[in-house]
């Protein structure tokens, strides 16, 4: 399952979009639970066997909903899990326990649908770049012609009611994926975070082995669901996400004006590395990826696209590797053919235009 | 440096993230890592709220916790005001309703607001449930107001004017709007 899906890239990381040089992509998740039925986490399997035929009699008698994929009861193997994972149509938490669940995916795979996972329904709409607005107009269309059918657990004053408080009111979460390498390098990452919080956002960063970030990816998302509009809160990841990008392009002029040297060094010796690795594990691509996509945004290396960067930093993750080889392969084995994926991604694209040698 | 869920393996997943100017940390070994839902900085990370409930409840006053508070109980699923706060996690609808008077502060921590103010679901269909006849929604909320300023919550008092005033400005605009069809 999934192999031909894996060899097409991931509509979200397409590369286009607004800023889409710095922000990777958005997510809008809209949580909802139906009147009337206890949240998965304390209904009895009948329960929730009835919320998930509550949405196939919606789903059936929608236009919308009608093409694309659906899987009811899903018995999927660890495998199909984390490349659904990795392409963030589920979540990590959803799959656990039992197998009253469905799952829907659009045809375009910029909405997913997961019923009974927290919560009833969890709608998620995905863009590339910066695009609160575009993701949440695409997981709206759903959540609006769902509500027509089925009746909301709604309260006047807490709104859209959820499992988990925390997302109570709106029922949403935006999201956005960004790469902040100039920030990390001139350090100025945690005074940047640390103001950011302060405007209700949520930063969180992955640290892998030693101090580096790895891939110095960021994900900044709403805290608060409850007392702002929808509106407000996209205006507000809007804003302040540009802000960061202003604060990381700042970054960025610093570090070529002061240290432009090493900071070749730095990308072209990554780029060197995974153009001539014969094994690399999934964090050194990321890490190695992170350097060359900040080359190609400061246009130190000007033959490679952002679309092509993506699609490796995609498939270089460990299900997407094994589905687009069509087998189970151990670590090792994995690191191997990861190195030659990228060789010859990064080689065929390379060919005959590395004008960016000169630099 | 050891894992702190597990306390035995060796923590090789540092962790930051910082919620309303306050750090948090946590260094795991990649088992409890992978466990807690960390898998690699492309995922979906799971929001903190176990770390934030537990914070709530432990800033609560004594008596907020008293023994009668903790047996509030849902009738509908029969989760209790303690397993909430244990959980992190209603059983159903209906515990909002129930835990309601205790769920003004909390949301008030978590969100910095209490009220709700965004979209309304506009449902077609029959009702599954035969729920009370709700009171306009305007005056239940100038009863909320008067009894807010009684009791000198001068915090909710400000949000509910201010909800009453958003609500009486769309019924302006919708009647103008109207108005100027006819």
């Amino acid at each position: 399952m999934f192999e031909q899906m894996a060899k097409n890239p991931a509509a979200w990381l397409s590369g286009k979009g607004n800023e889409s040089l710095v922000v990777l992509s958005t997510r809008v998740r809209l949580a909802r639970n139906i009147a009337g039925c206890l949240y998965p986490g304390s209904a009895n399997t009948e329960t929730k066997q009835r919320v998930v035929s509550y949405f196939d009699s919606v789903r059936e008698r929608s236009k919308t909903m009608n093409e694309g994929l659906y899987f009811k009861a899903p018995e999927f193997t660890e495998l199909d899990k984390n490349f659904l994972i990795e392409r963030h149509l589920i979540s990590p938490a959803f799959l656990n326990g039992d197998l009253s669940k469905a799952l829907y995916i659009d045809t375009s795979e910029r909405v997913s649908i997961m019923v009974n996972e927290e919560d009833h329904l969890r709608i998620q709409g995905l863009a590339p770049g910066l695009d609160p607005r575009g993701a949440y107009k695409l997981a709206g269309k759903f959540d609006k012609e769902i509500s027509k059918h089925l009746e909301y657990d709604f309260d006047d004053d807490f709104g859209f009611l959820t499992a988990c408080p925390t997302n109570a009111g709106t029922g949403m979460r935006v999201s956005v994926l960004i790469h902040l390498p100039g920030l990390v390098l001139t350090r100025e990452i945690e005074k940047v975070i640390s103001r950011i919080t302060r405007t209700g956002l949520v930063v969180r960063g992955f640290y892998g082995e030693g101090s580096d970030v790895l891939g110095n990816l960021f994900q900044v998302s709403n805290q608060n669901t409850l007392g702002v509009s929808e509106d407000e809160i996209i205006e507000l990841i809007d804003r302040v996400t540009k802000e960061i990008n202003e604060h990381e392009a700042a970054a960025r002029k610093r570090l070529m004006d002061e240290a432009a040297d090493m900071m070749e060094d730095k990308i072209w010796r990554a780029l060197g590395i995974l153009q001539n690795a014969r094994m690399l594990t999934a964090d050194e691509a990321m890490n190695l990826l992170s350097a060359v996509r900040l080359g190609h945004a400061m246009k130190i290396i000007n033959f490679l696209d952002v679309t092509l960067i993506n699609q490796i930093l995609l498939l270089s993750q460990p299900a997407h590797l094994q589905k687009y080889y069509g087998s189970e392969m151990d670590p090792n084995k994995r690191d191997f053919v990861r190195a030659q994926l990228v060789r010859e991604m990064l080689g065929a694209n390379g060919k005959g235009t590395r004008k960016g040698l000169q630099a | 440096m050891t894992c702190q869920d597990c306390k035995k393996n060796d923590a090789q997943v540092h962790f930051t993230q910082i919620v309303n100017n306050e750090k948090m940390s946590l260094s795991l070994c990649k088992e409890c890592a992978a466990a807690r839902g960390f898998h690699s900085p492309l995922d979906n990370v799971p929001f903190p709220l176990a770390e934030i409930l537990s914070s709530l409840t432990m800033g609560l006053p004594e008596k907020a916790i008293s023994k009668d508070l903790e047996k509030l109980k849902c009738d509908s699923c029969g989760m209790t005001f303690g397993d909430f706060t244990r959980k992190g996690r209603f059983g159903c609808g209906k515990c909002y309703r129930i835990f309601r008077p205790r769920l003004e502060g909390i949301m008030r921590k978590i969100h910095g607001a209490s009220l709700h103010r965004g979209g309304i679901p506009k449902f077609e269909g029959e009702k599954m449930e035969n729920f009370p006849v709700a009171i306009k929604e305007e005056e239940r909320l100038e009863t909320e107001l008067k009894k807010a300023i009684e009791s000198e919550d001068f915090e909710r008092a400000a949000e509910i004017r201010d909800k009453l005033r958003l609500m009486k400005e769309e019924t302006a605009r919708t009647e103008k709007a109207e108005n100027s069809k006819v």
